[in-house]
């Protein structure tokens, strides 16, 4: 391409304490262009686009907006100059309605809110862009899926001529993934740029016509899609190629159950759905797999097994003892390792250090003098051999929860859940937003579990993820569970068609 | 107990709700944007006693009272610098600034204890000839800010944009607001409806200055906002049951009913805390989530 781009930076630097998150790095995009962004989990892409976002200011550097030299000191300078960015952890409010949320990002707004004219409008526009999405619902009820759906509405009413998009594709549907690409497309076609973050690197090679990839902070290479192969793209991304993924053994020899859920139903929460009649059981030695779109019960589901809501009728029955009414404590002390699918949110307290969120649930292994001090260095040994047993490198202790990237942070709740010594694990979608290495370790992490006789709930929208690891899979559809497969006599098609409702198995 | 007795006592009921409403209405603004300000008895107390030497001094008592509200919001001011600006805690901030004002009124309104002020005029609600509901004109204005404040919060895009600060700042910024400067507007407003409160009270209502005349008034702002779930209009309600009890309290002293005064005086303050205790078990996400919290900007969030 000869014409100069909309957007360049050049020479970002970028240091946070004890890292440097950008380190000179270069970085451009065309009018009409769809830019992947690569890189493992820390390599400095939020970073990066943040800046562009005038979120953060870079140490040094410049930007260029149509060739001309730009500081953009702002978010809102950025929206001046037409820049959008969606964040990976959201930046929605959970208090305020769907409809409120996306009126926070609409330029052009009246002064005065007509509730009902918003909401139409809102309505209007998801439906224009096959987003389903109830305006007046108060976002804390959504799911991780459809927040992330409000935050691609939001851009794209801003009307940005860049829009950048950190890891879109982590909480979506396979189906909303091909929506959202089709928006790119149709995007680009009309002249738009588009930048996003993906850690699948098939997303980079169908959707984008350039892909960049960083590594610890630098540009490891940027080339056109067409050049590119997912080998080409892993090398860069880790300078190495990836191991060889374990599969599952085939063969069961389950043990006694570990969980049962008996005709487990629950209240409706506003549009949330209600859990009606959900029976499920675990046995030790056993993955079982839990397939749906995203807000179809699932956080309902882990809350029920967790003892944050209480079921209204049936019975949980964990390690053969009635534990309907226990208490999330209760629960995690008698051995439920538990990865919810908002981690900022649920699992760690953002402004603890990565040490200190680590010995936040068995506070009892590693007190000291009955519990009048803590014996941090054991916590930081359980620290130290959690990721390298994940084969993960491991993060800064001192680091706030708050300030770790994205996947790191997932990261850091895997490895503090899968130290515990539990007995039942259930994960939310636990490989989201990591690398495709990190990922793998996951994986293996959890098949490790199960031939150590443990029992694992995997709750995932990752279909080919959950046919490598799953024994059985359940699917799940407006709070039931509407189906049960053995992945070896089904098709990835036919329970994908169940997800979302059509055919039945 | 005839109707006479609760017509008066309705009458007095609303006038007492109205310097509640002020400083009620701009804290729930305030805390809308994620600032807790106990300051509000020493803003009242400024605003009271300044507005009431003023109208001595100058006999025109409209003047006055927009002063002392002006007051208000400068003490504010002080407030605003160090919460937003320093990062300071807006608890010990909030308390300095009433010992602040508590002190300074006193000091400037040394001279006019027991003096005699013009007072604002009355408009009779219900025509010349009935004795209640004759109102000075800021106690209408008190309702009517009520219903505005709460279309402000609501209906509007600057609203929209203040509720988005108090729930999160960070993410506020990232839609292109400035949480600082909101911030600071909203202290503005605290700091002159709180100083109109007090003003009204001193000129509209009791009429005479004494030391900490306002018993507490600011404290019991701040336990409407609770009552009132951070919503303008449920502070009428609020503030009417609040004044409500002030003026059962004057009428059961001024029957000379056998029970102590002192457990009359107490009988107010009593209800606010049972109220509070029956209304306190929150609906989930009523409360502004960055309630007190100091916002430090985006880049030091890791620290
Ligand atoms: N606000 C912050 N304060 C301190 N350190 C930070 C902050 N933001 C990011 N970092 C650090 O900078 C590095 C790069 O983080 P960044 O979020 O850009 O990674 P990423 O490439 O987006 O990773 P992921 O794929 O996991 O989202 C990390 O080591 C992270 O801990
Ligand atoms: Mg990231």
């Amino acid at each position: 391409m000869d014409k100069s781009p909309v957007l360049r930076a050049e020479g970002i630097t970028k240091r946070f304490p004890g890292v440097v998150a950008n380190n000179r790095v270069n970085f451009d995009v065309h009018a009409g262009e769809i830019h992947a962004l690569l890189g493992e989990n820390g390599a400095g892409k939020s970073t990066l686009v943040k800046i562009l976002y005038g979120f953060y200011q870079p140490d040094s550097g410049t930007i260029s907006l149509d060739g001309r030299p730009t500081p953009i000191r702002s978010p809102r300078e950025a929206r001046g100059h037409g820049i959008g960015l969606v964040f990976q952890g959201f930046t929605l409010i959970p208090a305020l309605t769907v409809a409120e949320n996306v009126a926070l990002f609409l330029s052009k707004l009246d002064w005065y809110i007509s509730p009902k004219k918003l909401a139409a409008q809102i309505q209007e526009a998801s439906r224009r862009y096959g987003l389903e999405l109830e305006p007046k619902t108060p976002v804390w009820q959504l799911s991780v899926g459809q927040q992330q759906r409000v935050e691609l509405l939001k851009l794209l009413l801003t009307r940005a001529r860049v829009l950048i998009f950190d890891e879109p594709s982590k909480v979506l549907a396979p189906h909303e993934v091909d929506t959202l690409f089709g928006i790119f497309r149709d995007l680009r076609n009309d002249g738009y740029s588009l930048v996003f973050i993906t850690h699948k690197l098939r997303e980079a090679l169908t959707c984008a016509d350039r892909i960049t990839v960083l590594r610890q902070g630098q540009v490891a290479g940027s080339l056109n899609a067409q050049d590119a192969s997912e080998e080409k793209l892993v090398e860069l991304m880790f300078g190495e190629p990836l191991k060889e993924v374990a599969t599952r053994e085939r063969g069961s020899k389950f043990g006694k159950p570990i969980l049962e859920l008996v005709d487990i139903c629950t209240r409706a929460v506003g549009t949330t759905p209600a859990l009606r009649q959900v029976s499920l059981t675990v046995h030790e030695g056993e993955i079982v797999g839990v397939a749906g779109v995203s807000g179809n019960g699932q956080r309902e589901l882990g809350d029920v097994i967790l003892g944050l809501i209480k079921p209204t009728t049936g019975k949980k029955i964990f390690l053969s003892q009635e534990a309907t009414a226990w208490p999330p404590a209760r629960m995690i002390g008698q051995g439920v390792a538990f990865v919810p699918e908002d981690p900022l949110a649920m699992a760690v307290v953002p402004w603890f250090s990565v040490l200190e969120n680590v010995a936040l649930l068995s506070p009892k292994r590693f007190s000291l003098y009955g519990g009048l001090g803590m014996a941090w260095d054991k916590a930081r040994a359980v620290a130290r051999a959690g990721f390298e047993r994940l084969g993960l490198n491991p993060l800064p202790e001192r680091a706030r929860a708050a300030s770790l990237s994205g996947g790191n942070l997932q990261r850091l709740v895997l490895v503090r859940e899968l130290s515990r010594d539990y007995k039942l694990v259930v994960g939310l979608y636990p490989t989201r937003g990591l690398d495709v290495r990190s990922a793998n370790a996951v994986r293996q992490a959890f098949l490790q579990a199960r031939a150590a006789g443990k029992g694992v709930l995997l709750i995932s929208e990752d279909l080919s993820e959950l046919f490598a690891l799953s024994d059985r899979i359940v699917v799940m559809l407006r709070g039931q569970i509407v189906g049960e497969v053995r992945p070896d006599q089904t098709s990835l098609t036919e329970v994908g068609r169940m997800m979302v409702g059509v055919g039945h198995g | 107990m005839n109707g006479d007795w609760f017509l008066s006592w309705i009458s007095g009921a609303i006038l007492y709700a109205a310097p509640l409403l002020y400083p009620t209405v701009g804290e729930v603004l305030g805390q809308r944007t994620g600032m807790v300000n106990l300051g509000l008895e020493g803003l009242m107390l400024l605003g009271a006693s300044t507005s009431f030497a003023l109208s001595v001094r100058l006999g025109n008592p409209w003047v006055a009272v927009f002063l002392g509200a002006g007051v208000g919001l400068l003490a504010n001011l002080i407030y605003a610098f160090l919460v937003v600006k320093r990062n300071a805690s807006q608890l010990a901030t909030g308390l300095a600034l009433m010992f602040f004002g508590l002190g300074v009124s006193a000091l400037l309104g040394k001279p006019y204890v027991g003096q005699m002020a013009a007072a604002l005029p009355k408009y009779p609600l219900l025509g010349p000839r009935s004795l209640l509901f004759r109102y000075d004109l800021l106690v209408y204005v008190a309702f009517l800010l009520a219903a505005l404040a709460w279309v402000f919060l609501f209906r509007t895009r600057w609203g929209l944009q203040l509720r988005a600060v108090g729930e999160n700042p960070a993410h506020a910024y990232a839609a292109g607001i400035s949480p600082a400067r909101v911030r600071l507007a909203a202290a503005c407003v605290v700091g002159f409806l709180a100083g109109l409160g007090g003003a009204q009270l001193a000129l509209g209502v009791t009429q005479t200055w004494s030391e900490g005349m306002t018993a507490g008034r600011g404290f019991i702002a701040i336990a409407l906002v609770i009552f009132s779930r951070w919503n303008p209009l449920r502070a009428i309600v609020g503030a009417i049951l609040f004044g409500g009890a002030v003026v059962l309290q004057l009428q059961l002293q001024a029957r000379g009913i056998g029970i102590s005064p002192f457990f009359l005086d107490m009988f107010p303050y009593v209800l606010t805390l049972f109220v509070l205790l029956l209304w306190g078990r929150g609906v989930r996400h009523t409360a502004p989530a960055s309630l007190g919290r100091v916002y430090f900007g985006t880049e030091e969030r890791g620290g």
